[in-house]
């Protein structure tokens, strides 16, 4: 079996004088769709900013394609490949739809320099993003700007996307445009490390799913196991997913 | 646009565009409320243009100074000495060209003027490089120290000065076809001020220009409002910064030959005197906001030429005033900048 795209061993991640992660353990295979469950505080946001670079793993390995990349600036990380929706999704608000995707869309140095092919892709994707191309970022709804956060995120093709809850504070509809698109980002092969609560996007997401309590992987495997298997659900996520459906 | 694209209705909701239109109005509503209390139109003009020209001299000082706040939370103090030091290289610069400034050509005036610009320009940002290297690398995310090391660069630029040419107060004199005023009317408008409006709105174009344009002023405006999220997508805000850091340095050197000129002397404390106007201007502006720097320049510069004129005794006080009031209205300034 080849060696997983990002590989986490050992990482204990500090905030200030509080340590947050004890010892995380992950792989991502190339090609997979691995989401990543467990309860608020667990630590999956310091789990993704620690790949991301904007927290230090110390000790513990960060492998991105072979390299470790765990005291590699976050820039560098970035340009490495990893494109990062963050849990607040980080929308330059004083930019106008358009210039966010320029700035995300890093070999363009005009808006008419973006890949005009996948632009249209995402303006299926998203029609929002072409509608409200011209628009202040700052004026979108919230399920607005998460779309335009996940936009930005593929505007030019990375090896790896991380994305923070994007189904958090959604109405079902959106959540279900949101789903779609991923489904659809799926069939471009694009590996993806996606962070959960909601168990039921997660579920027609996930190829593998890893459960972190207190800052560990408490369980890892295939989401298809998860999700036949009720009693783990309930070990686990404190939840039966018929009660959730 | 098509109907046909709503996939998801609440997806579709239409935003609202609410422009914020009404720091546009402050400028002009200063200057009617100044009208009625003027004896003569033709003061008010004057005294209108006069503060126009200080307030172009002003933005351009501040508007760096803004955006080292904005991208970084850098309190610079220590941005008066890029002031001093244009000032004083258009002292050596203009007094080694004599012949060319004291001709009435304006030709000859320009072609002193503008080398004095460009090597206050160049030297200062060539300062500001070290400046940020040395003094303010070291204190990254540190306000305190920021404050008091910045502080302190100050006071060794001063010193540093008063070295090289001398602690005595300098004139600066205008070039010959600089001088002297033109008739609107019955108002008296001096040449240099309408020059100095007029090269303040190039500054003010070009950086809109930048900021609005090209990819490097994206960035700058992305990374002011979410400098971690600029981080995220592979660039690097550190070597942004340095580079405003500059831009800004060399600004405040060309502000510095306008302000020398605008007051026709120079001395070694002048960078201090124009910080505390700066510092109210950005704060007035919204920390981060170039347009809002603009504003508050222009507003301030008005206003200290209106109460130094009806009132000097308060003159000192009414730009406190004003950014109190300001304050009072947008606790973030004018246009306030969307941090996370
Ligand atoms: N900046 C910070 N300073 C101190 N503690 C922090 C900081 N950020 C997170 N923590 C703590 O780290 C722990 C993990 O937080 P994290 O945000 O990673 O959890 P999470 O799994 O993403 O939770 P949620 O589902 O609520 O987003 C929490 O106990 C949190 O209080
Ligand atoms: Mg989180």
């Amino acid at each position: 079996m080849s060696s997983p795209l990002l590989r986490l061993e050992g990482v204990h991640t500090h905030i200030g004088a509080y340590h947050i992660l004890h010892g995380v353990d992950l792989e991502v295979g190339q090609g997979e769709f691995t989401v990543l469950l467990g309860r608020n505080g667990a630590g999956k946001t310091t789990t993704l900013r620690t790949i991301m670079g904007l927290w230090t793993a110390a000790p513990g390995r960060v492998w991105f394609g072979g390299v470790d990349i765990a005291t590699r600036s976050t820039p560098e990380i970035a340009r490495r490949g990893i494109a990062y929706v963050p849990e607040n999704m980080g929308i330059f608000s004083d930019l106008t739809v358009r210039e966010n995707m320029l700035v995300a869309a890093r070999s363009a140095r005009r808006a008419e320099g973006m890949d005009a092919t996948r632009l249209e892709w995402i303006f299926g994707l998203f029609p929002a993003i072409r509608k409200f191309w011209q628009h202040p970022a700052g004026l979108l709804s919230g399920g607005q700007k998460q779309m335009l956060a996940v936009a930005r995120a593929i505007i030019e093709p990375r090896k790896l996307l991380l994305v923070d809850e994007p189904s958090k504070g959604l109405a079902p509809a959106i959540i279900q445009n949101m789903i779609a698109a991923f489904r659809e980002l799926k069939q471009t092969d694009t590996t993806v490390l996606l962070v959960e609560q909601n168990f039921n996007f997660a579920r027609q997401l996930g190829d593998k799913v890893a459960v972190m309590d207190d800052g560990r992987i408490v369980h890892s495997g295939t989401m298809a196991e998860l999700v036949d298997d009720e009693g783990l659900q309930q070990k686990l996520l404190g939840l039966s997913l018929a009660a959730h459906q | 646009m098509s109907p046909s694209v709503a996939t998801a209705p609440a997806a579709d909701a239409l935003p609202q565009l609410v422009a914020d239109r009404i720091p546009l109005l402050l400028v002009p509503a200063l200057a009617l409320a100044a009208l009625p209390l003027m004896s003569s139109l033709s003061t008010w003009v004057t005294l209108t243009v006069a503060g126009l020209a200080m307030g172009m001299i002003i933005f351009i000082i501040a508007s760096g100074l803004t955006l080292v706040f904005g991208l970084m939370d850098v309190l610079n103090f220590g941005h008066g000495v890029f002031i001093a030091l244009g000032a004083y290289l258009a002292v050596s610069v203009l007094g080694a060209m004599s012949g060319w400034t004291g001709s009435e050509h304006l030709a000859l005036n320009l072609l002193a003027v503008l080398p004095a610009m460009l090597v206050a320009m160049a030297v200062a940002g060539g300062v500001g490089f070290a400046f940020e290297r040395v003094i303010i690398r070291p204190v990254y995310g540190q306000h305190l120290k920021q404050i008091m090391i910045t502080m302190g660069g100050m006071i060794v630029g001063e010193e540093l000065i008063k070295v090289i040419w001398g602690p005595q107060t300098i004139p600066l004199p205008l070039p010959a076809a600089f001088r002297g005023s033109l008739l609107l009317g019955d108002a008296a408008v001096e040449k240099y001020r309408l020059i100095a409006v007029v090269i303040g709105l190039a500054v003010f174009a070009a950086m809109f220009w930048v900021l609005s344009r090209t990819k490097v002023g994206l960035l700058i405006r992305a990374g002011v409002q979410d400098r971690e999220m600029v981080e995220s997508l592979g660039y690097r805000i550190r070597k942004l910064f340095v580079g405003v850091f500059v831009a800004g340095s060399a600004l405040a050197g060309l502000g510095g030959v306008m302000w020398g000129l605008y007051q026709q002397n120079v001395t070694p404390q002048m960078g201090a005197q124009v910080n505390v106007l700066i510092f109210i201007v950005i704060i007035i502006g919204g920390l981060g906001s170039v347009g809002g720097c603009f504003i508050g320049a222009l507003l301030v510069g008005l206003l200290a030429n209106y109460t130094g004129f009806l009132a000097p005794k308060v003159a000192l006080f009414s730009n406190i005033l004003l950014m109190v009031l300001i304050l009072l209205w947008r606790p973030q300034g004018i246009f306030p900048v969307a941090k996370r």
